[in-house]
């Protein structure tokens, strides 16, 4: 079973593969981004491999690196129950890739979950994404290993308590958008 | 007119105090043993608070074993869990819709002062929000604690002190007042 589905991948886009391992009968192909939507729909439509479910799909910030985020696609089959595992690079100026959610409906949540927490944008999706978690009025991807882990966004203003250990609130007579961020402004996400 | 120190008080003004007394202790002895609670469960302190209504613990020997699930027919807020800044205004205006008189219950550590939620998305502690009564530890707590927090709550309730009229009365503008203008 090991390197199976990889090798078949790596035979098919033999100029798509960065990388390919396989470890603990976990198999790994880190491809380029432009050949990303060739490889899953064969992937998907491929009768040996028939990778028909996608387990997951997620992204690691590698804030020193360059390209800086990864996103991890994590695809199952169902009826040779094998996975693969897609890695794709993208950049910091432009984390965007084309969206999969016409191939694999499924993937719509984590399309959706990506955007919330990294930022990461998907291209010709029907509607435009919107925060899955997250407020509307959040700035920022909380996600990202540059914003701040107290960044607190609130929407309502807080009452003026004591507090020794967290500080005090913001307190009834400040202006609204130092009310909403209750973060200290060194926290405060850098918008650029 | 409760504190007389140094006054010369009126029998009238005693009788006013001495009434208000009994009122008050007898308002307090009626409505600290019939609470009736709100439950805003957030989180997994949820499941301690059933085990701390249910049969086992058995709140209802406190006089306040019926959740209500409208916020106007409470006038006990028990805060289970864990709040979000995105769910911060929504236990605002569960409050807000509360009647008078209310109290508030933090149950656990998450809505006491957020625990170890100290990060970007947790309200931290929702006396930032609401004034709290009484703050229950633990997470979660054990139902003896909760207990203990119910108990203290019907403590500060009965202390409590009423007053016989609770609003000061209307004012009669100067136009309407038909004393003022001359008719007797």
């Amino acid at each position: 079973m090991s390197e199976k589905a990889l090798q078949r991948v790596a035979e098919k886009f033999p100029e798509a593969v960065v990388h390919g391992y396989s470890q603990h009968g976990d198999e790994t192909l880190v491809i380029e981004r432009g050949s990303l939507m060739d490889v899953l729909r064969f992937c998907h439509d491929d009768a040996e491999l028939d990778l028909k479910m996608p387990a997951s799909l997620t992204c690691v910030d590698y804030i020193d690196e360059k390209p800086r985020f990864e996103l991890v696609y994590t695809l199952y089959s169902i009826t040779h129950r094998h996975r693969l595992r897609l890695k794709v690079r993208v950049t910091e100026e432009d984390p965007s890739v084309p969206s999969a959610i016409g191939l694999y409906r499924g993937l719509d949540y984590w399309e959706k979950y990506c955007w919330d927490m990294y930022g990461i944008q998907f291209t010709d999706r029907p509607v435009p994404v919107k925060r899955l978690w997250m407020y509307e009025e959040f700035e920022g991807h909380p996600l990202r290993k540059d914003y701040p882990l107290r960044g607190r966004q609130g929407l309502i203003p807080e009452r003026d308590v004591q507090d020794i250990y967290r500080g005090p609130g913001p307190g009834p007579g400040s202006v609204p958008s130092q009310r909403a961020a209750v973060a200290r402004p060194s926290q405060l996400p850098v918008v650029k | 007119m409760s504190s007389n120190f140094g006054m010369v008080t009126t029998r009238r003004e005693e009788a006013h105090g001495f009434l208000e007394r009994m009122v008050s202790r007898g308002l307090g002895w009626a409505r600290k043993y019939s609470l009736f609670q709100y439950p805003f469960v957030t989180a997994c302190c949820g499941m301690e608070y059933m085990s701390f209504a249910g049969s086992r613990y058995d709140v209802a020997r406190f006089g306040a074993e019926f959740p209500r699930f409208s916020p106007r027919q409470a006038d006990l807020l028990m805060v289970v869990g864990t709040v979000n800044l995105k769910q911060a205004p929504i236990l605002k205006r569960v409050y807000e819709q509360m009647a008078e008189p209310k109290w508030v219950i933090a149950f656990g550590v998450c809505a006491s002062s957020g625990g170890f939620y100290d990060n970007y998305a947790v309200l931290q502690g929702i006396d930032r929000i609401i004034p709290v009564d009484v703050y229950i530890p633990g997470c979660p707590p054990r139902p003896e604690q909760v207990l203990d927090g119910l108990i203290l709550l019907q403590e500060k309730i009965s202390a409590q002190s009423h007053k016989l009229i609770d609003h000061a009365p209307p004012e009669i503008p100067a136009a309407q007042n038909l004393l003022a203008g001359g008719v007797k």
